[in-house]
């Protein structure tokens, strides 16, 4: 009987030692391959665009059965890149869109603080009911609402005393300034904040106002760089609306642009440098923001 | 760390900052001063497009410069997105004086009120090739400064290598002798699919590119006669032996089912050695093949060789302060000095015949002369009914389905039904 149950006490002592060391290794090699894997997936489609950039548009073709496609080999030039600031006002299109997009964020981040600092601390009755009505327009989609806010947009009053916002950089901004999901971020965010803060701050003498600036805010930082980012891109993204309410070139936005590539011949390799030129600033702002963004998905449970 | 009231107090000044440029509306909307000339505001489709748009600017500082009554301000919009914006302006009651039309929407804006007929220009549209002029109910509303046509492109020099002889516009190729060509360059194993149709192509190039041989075959994408119904022209016998030819091409392996997002990037890098094209190529093949390049007529599959008609075209809108100006704008820029100015600068096929004269490549014998003489042997207009877009949707459905394996008379059925429907729901057009 004691041999009996020696030996596999024995064989599950030393097992275990080895086959451990070994599935870890399998485990990170798994792991690793899977990151390298998924970073392909992710990175291919943005090296391609890169690549392509610097070829003609016969050379980008021909690429394409091989991994090539991939690499700066062929004919590489920068004529692709002096095509498209010979053929769109780039720096006016790129400066329209920081100037729309930088707005949406700033405003955004303001207005939608506010509104979700209300409905976190401030209890009035029908709080829960705002709340749930807000968050009910998260369901529909914005193309559905796309023809009733062109009307909208142009019935209302301009501040040159003129009918109708078209055709403006306001009629860009101010429509996306109030937004449920960013709302409701801060919302989340806030609630997770203790009210023992609001108090200590209400005994020094301050009020609502003071609450949300000195207390709330500095401490919301991940909430803030999330709304950023999540405001940022589709802002940077716009294509719909612009489409709609612009019509004089010097105030579209860069998204636009990509269209004047389209024409019965297309021009792909100066649509790969155009949208090279234009995926840096969303780059820049991600990287600028992922430390703050990881960290506020981590803390909040939002997936994006 | 940056202390919190910095970042807010640096946040509030950029967006004030910003705010203050945020506020400027955009010149489109911009009214003139007593005493200055009446604002014309004119759009076009052709922003990137530097040829057409130098072309249309010419035209319009040549207009400005003409007289002191009006005064047109030009905005090119993409032509990807050219038909949402000016749907959107529609809308929002917003659309210019003056704008270019994409000719198979024509009757579809003239019927929703966004067009006005064209006054006091028959006898300067009479020179027109018919397929520039855009009517519908009797009324003209917009006029093209040139048009395009569809052709085959292929290497002299592959099809002396096959055998294959060289079609003219006198003697395309039939239905059997085009079977026998697919058939003797798919056996040559040079190419996975030795046609290319253009079938990665999407929207417009549906009806525009394959609807003519639909007609070839006899069959049609409505009866014309009334506009009531596609029943028989769409589904007959004949439309559905023009599907099992289209369906039969990928079946047999001489087409792709989806070619290639440039087709002619493809065919001058010898992935394929016959193209279903138009006009526009001509210059781009010429430039790589020289001589070696062949454009040759559409296939007569019966009912003799069909191209599709019907390009850009410009017209006035219901929408206009100044009508009488766009008008007389529309009249200044219809002579022959800008359908040669136009046609020449974007290579394609002059309206006029005194412009084709005048441009080099276009006379009688030209090397593009041959695109001139298939435009106007062969060309069928799409139906000039205001239901055209959706009869385009829906044929264009049809056919993705039929190349996709689809049994090809009930997917013409279907197409037919909801055709005969929308055309009944919107009580004909009337």
């Amino acid at each position: 009987m004691t041999t009996q149950t020696a030996e596999p006490v024995a064989t599950r002592v030393a097992v275990p030692a080895t086959s451990k060391a070994a599935s870890d290794r399998i485990r990170s090699w798994g792991v690793m391959a899977a990151r390298i894997l998924l970073c392909g997936v992710f990175g291919l489609p943005l090296v391609f665009m890169m690549v392509s950039s610097f070829k003609p548009d016969q050379q980008i073709f021909g690429d394409l059965g091989s991994v090539n496609a991939f690499l700066p080999v062929g004919d590489i030039s920068l004529d692709n890149y002096l095509g498209v600031f010979d053929r769109v006002p780039f720096a006016q299109f790129i400066l329209n869109s920081v100037m729309v997009s930088v707005l949406t964020v700033i405003l955004g981040i303001l207005v939608n603080s506010m509104a979700a600092f209300a409905l976190s601390r401030i209890e009035f009755r029908g709080q829960k009911v705002i709340l749930s009505v807000i968050l009910a327009t998260l369901i529909v989609p914005f193309e559905t609402l796309a023809l009733p806010l062109l009307w909208w947009c142009n019935q209302l009053p301009y501040f040159d005393g003129s009918i109708g916002w078209l055709d403006t950089y306001a009629v860009q901004i101010v429509p996306f300034v109030a937004n449920a999901f960013s709302l409701y971020l801060f919302y989340q965010y806030f609630d997770s904040i203790p009210r023992e803060l609001d108090e200590a701050a209400r005994v020094d003498g301050a009020g609502w106002f003071r609450i949300y600036r000195s207390v709330i805010m500095p401490l919301s930082g991940p909430a803030i760089a999330t709304v950023a980012i999540l405001t940022f891109l589709p802002a940077w993204n716009s294509y719909l609306w612009p489409l709609m309410v612009v019509q004089t070139e010097s105030l579209r936005p860069a998204m636009v642009g990509i269209d004047y590539f389209k024409q019965m011949a297309t021009s792909w390799g100066q649509i790969m440098a155009y949208a090279s030129m234009i995926t840096i600033p969303v780059l820049a702002v991600f990287i600028a923001f992922q430390r703050s963004f990881i960290n506020s998905i981590a803390s909040s449970g939002v997936k994006g | 760390m940056i202390p919190f009231k910095k970042i807010a107090v640096g946040l509030l000044a950029t967006a004030l900052t910003l705010s203050l440029g945020a506020c400027s509306k955009g010149g489109s909307t911009s009214t003139a001063a007593a005493g200055s000339p009446a604002d014309v505001s004119l759009w076009t489709h052709n922003a990137g497009n530097k040829a057409e748009l130098g072309a249309i600017q010419t035209i319009v500082d040549d207009y400005n410069a003409s007289q002191t009554k009006y005064k047109v301000n030009l905005q090119a919009f993409p032509q990807d997105s050219y038909n949402q914006s000016v749907v959107a302006a529609a809308a929002a009651k917003k659309l210019p004086c003056v704008l270019d039309i994409d000719q198979p929407n024509v009757s579809n804006w003239a019927w929703a009120g966004y067009l006005a007929p064209l006054t006091g220009m028959d006898d300067l549209l009479g020179k027109y090739m018919p397929s520039t002029v855009a009517k519908w109910n009797g009324k003209t509303y917009a006029y093209g400064y040139y048009d395009v046509a569809l052709t085959w492109v292929a290497r002299k020099s592959v099809l002396t290598k096959y055998g294959i002889r060289i079609p003219t516009i006198d003697a395309p190729w039939t239905a059997a002798e085009f079977a026998d060509v697919a058939k003797k360059l798919k056996a040559g194993g040079e190419w996975t699919n030795p046609i290319d149709m253009m079938t990665g192509g999407s929207g417009e190039w549906w009806p525009y590119g394959y609807s003519p041989q639909l007609q070839s075959f006899g069959g049609d994408l409505i009866n014309r006669t009334d506009y009531k119904t596609a029943d028989g022209a769409l589904n007959g016998d004949k439309a559905v032996a023009w599907a099992k030819w289209f369906a039969g091409l990928v079946n047999d392996g001489y087409m792709a089912k989806k070619s290639g997002a440039d087709p002619q990037a493809d065919f001058l890098n010898g992935k394929s050695a016959l193209l279903w094209t138009g006009s526009w190529a001509g210059t781009p093949v010429r430039a790589k093949l020289a001589d070696d390049a062949v454009f040759l007529p559409p296939i007569d599959f019966g009912n003799g060789p069909k191209v599709g008609g019907g390009s850009w075209t410009w017209g006035a809108s219901t929408n206009c302060a100044n009508a009488q100006g766009a008008q007389d704008y529309l009249k200044f820029a219809a002579g022959d000095k800008y359908v040669t100015k136009v046609a020449k600068d974007t290579t394609n096929i002059p309206a006029t015949d005194a412009a084709a004269a005048a441009i080099p490549g276009y006379e009688a014998g030209g090397i593009n002369d041959i695109f001139r003489q298939y435009s106007k042997k062969f060309t069928v207009l799409r139906p000039e009914t205001p239901g055209y877009s959706y009869i385009a949707t829906e044929f264009a459905k049809a056919a993705q389905d039929i190349l996709n394996g689809a049994e090809p008379k009930a997917t013409l059925d279907t197409a037919v039904k909801n055709i005969d429907a929308n055309q009944a729901a919107n009580n004909y057009f009337q």
